[in-house]
């Protein structure tokens, strides 16, 4: 097991290079001069050369890569000119954002795709394998950003003055404004320190924050603020965890074994969900875990939609304000995020299929 | 001799008659006997219809303001008037536009028919230049193996290491903004899908007897990979490159919708949901339709790659 990682690890150290090369080429291919994208169309020749020299683009190609792979190394991830932040900094306001809204719809997508299609492979052709069936082609084709538009009209117009009515943006109301637990708690943190950037990192996760400092009235409000969106960017994943739940689940129940625990007498439910659906969940958490990339690119679009200040929401400014760094930074963290996402899904294997082997 | 060769003949008969229902045959029926692919079938020819009829069909111009309209009643050229029906009890008077005008008094209608055509377009011609790409790293890698394959496969891996959404922004955000730079995007981030699917069926078939057969009789590998190899791809590239076009028109919009696809006044679905999301509440019909449009459209494609996967399965023979 241990071999296994070790050697996971060493093989996405390729990977990790081929996607820092590619995030470099990237920034190096844009066109046009850095010096005037930055300083603007007038900057002189003795400006540029000074400003090129201030941040080593007078060096050769592989030295800047060089330069570059060293920062990331050190957590440093270039910086927004607009914000005029570092990206790291950014980051972490940010990122709790996004991990927030993703966790929740995979939470979501989860717990309705799985039991949906268990329930359509047990009644296999009936109207609600029918139903679910069509259900999922349609939310496998949907696009984030109309179904999060759809969802916004509907329940926070259509539904005005009725008790299902939600707030269509934002994170809080206005007027809400959560106390980070760690001061809810009386901890004196000294900022800057690495308790404090965590304590901040969890905190900014509003609903994990109300439930640490045992805020009833900032949990509903947020957890009624994240509803929607998270249905819109978590619709696309349910789907497609219900099919392959049905589709591995029938194969798993029309095996043998299936047939002996029902003859020697064990109920229906206990032989579907011990015998049959711990056997099915491999497919299922394969495509679960492959579904968490879509997540991440959901976010762009969904955060858009209901106004989230999150990472993919700051994307779209940087594309929008041409903020080169932001696009570079974020794109070499979420790829990196990625890989060991993978890494996970793919170790988390051996725990559900021993049969599976390691080394 | 002759009371033995009568029914070897016969069992040659039959040996021809069951040659003759050809792979494509068999697909055929079995694809047929799903509703789902019917379904996409059906609304596939509804689309590449519309596509192909959109000049005749559509009642005005797809970029033309009413403004500027010849003959158009000004008092009724409104910014994102509602839909006007007249078989549901719209005065008659009032000039016909069953999705309404968008916020540059266009009709919506007429923009929708149009964006079909760009839809297809998008769609087959990504998954084209993502096959051909694909196809071709693919086979390199794995007929040639040893370091070549290296090379290629690892640089699939960090192509796949992205999000694809997250990296056809990335790739945009360098070329600049356009209906063809993010074609290209989403091209390149699909090529992965094609080259590990050819490479797949690369190695399986490298070593067959035939392969070695076509050598020894002094094939070229030209003739090799193309002729007895590949082939051999073209059932799961099909599958693959059907569900591919729902992805790759999904992204497109998806791209349109941020502004970085299609850019104004193409009418684009994408980009004509993304111009119109902050009129939600006050103009629902210019975000719905399109939308609606992008998910029939991306249905459909699904729909028929999951119905074409399942018929050109022969392992599946036995579920449908």
């Amino acid at each position: 097991m241990t071999s296994y990682i070790f050697r996971r690890l060493v093989l996405s150290i390729p990977v990790l290079f081929g996607i820092l090369f590619a995030t470099f080429a990237l920034a190096r291919l844009i066109p046009g001069d850095p010096c005037r994208a930055m300083l603007g169309e007038k900057a002189t020749k003795v400006v540029c050369d000074e400003f090129n020299h201030r941040h080593g683009l007078d060096k050769p190609v592989l030295v800047q890569f060089g330069v570059y792979i060293n920062e990331i190394a050190h957590g440093d991830f270039g910086s927004s000119f607009r914000y005029s932040k570092p990206i790291t900094a950014l980051l972490m306001e940010r990122l709790p954002i996004t991990f927030e809204l993703s966790l929740v719809s995979l939470l979501i997508s989860i717990l309705v795709g799985i039991p949906l299609g268990v329930i359509a492979a047990v009644r296999h052709n009936s109207w609600i394998d029918v139903l679910t069936m069509l259900w999922a082609n349609m939310g496998v084709s949907m696009p984030v950003f109309w179904l999060g538009l759809m969802l916004a009209y509907f329940f926070s117009l259509t539904l005005k003055d009725t008790p299902f009515q939600l707030p269509p943006s934002g994170r809080l109301s206005a007027g809400v404004i959560p106390l980070p637990f760690f001061e809810v708690w009386g901890w004196n943190l000294t900022p800057d320190s690495f308790l404090f950037s965590f304590a901040d990192f969890i905190s900014r996760m509003n609903i994990l924050n109300a439930v640490l400092s045992q805020d009833w009235e900032v949990l509903k409000d947020a957890a009624q603020h994240i509803f929607l969106p998270a249905i819109a960017l978590g619709t696309i994943p349910m789907a497609i965890i219900a099919r392959m739940t049905r589709s591995s689940m029938l194969e798993v129940l029309g095996q043998d074994y299936i047939r002996t625990a029902r003859a020697k007498g064990l109920n229906r439910v206990k032989v579907v969900l011990k015998h049959a659906f711990r056997n099915a969940l491999l497919p299922i958490a394969t495509v679960t875990g492959l579904s968490l990339g879509g997540l991440l690119g959901g976010a762009v679009l969904t955060e858009t939609v209901f106004n989230l200040s999150g990472v993919g929401r700051m994307m779209y400014d940087g594309i929008t304000a041409r903020d080169y760094g932001i696009v570079q930074g974020f794109t070499v963290v979420i790829a990196i995020f990625f890989v060991v996402l993978n890494l996970l899904v793919d170790i988390s294997y051996a725990y559900l299929d021993p049969r599976i082997r390691l080394d | 001799m002759t009371a033995e060769s009568a029914p070897l003949k016969k069992l040659d008969a039959e040996a021809l008659s069951l040659d003759s229902v050809s792979l494509w045959q068999i697909t055929r029926r079995r694809l047929l006997r799903r509703k789902s692919s019917i379904l996409g079938i059906i609304i596939l020819a509804v689309l590449i219809l519309i596509a192909l009829t959109a000049e005749w069909a559509a009642p005005y111009s797809p970029t033309l303001s009413m403004l500027d309209t010849k003959g158009y009643p000004k008092e009724y050229a409104k910014k994102r008037a509602e839909p006007c029906i007249h078989l549901l009890g719209c005065p008659a008077d009032q000039p016909q536009h069953i999705m309404g005008l968008d916020g540059n008094i266009r009709d919506e209608f007429s923009r929708l028919l149009y964006g079909a055509r760009l839809s297809l377009i998008i769609g087959f011609a990504t998954v084209s230049f993502a096959i051909v790409v694909g196809t071709v790293l693919g086979a390199l890698g794995g007929y040639f193996g040893g370091w070549v394959d290296n090379v290629i496969m690892r640089a699939m891996d960090v192509l796949l290491a992205f999000p694809s959404l997250l990296l056809a922004i990335a790739i945009v955000t360098v070329l600049g903004p356009g209906l063809i730079n993010a074609l290209i995007a989403i091209g390149i981030v699909s090529i992965p899908a094609y080259a590990r699917v050819v490479r797949a069926s690369v190695l399986s078939v490298r070593e067959m007897d035939y392969v070695s057969a076509t050598r020894a009789l002094g094939g070229n590998t030209y003739e090799i990979l193309f002729k007895r190899i590949l082939p051999n791809a073209l059932t799961p590239l099909i599958v693959q490159g059907t569900l591919g076009i729902a992805s790759a028109i999904l992204d497109a919009a998806a791209l349109s919708f941020l502004g970085l696809g299609a850019q104004p006044p193409t009418p684009e679905w994408g980009s004509m949901l993304g111009a119109e999301r902050n009129q939600v509440f006050t103009a629902p019909h210019l975000v719905f339709y399109p939308g609606f449009m992008i998910m029939i459209t991306v249905l459909a494609f699904n729909l028929l790659g999951d119905g074409l996967r399942d018929a050109l399965d022969p392992r599946l023979a036995h579920v449908s």
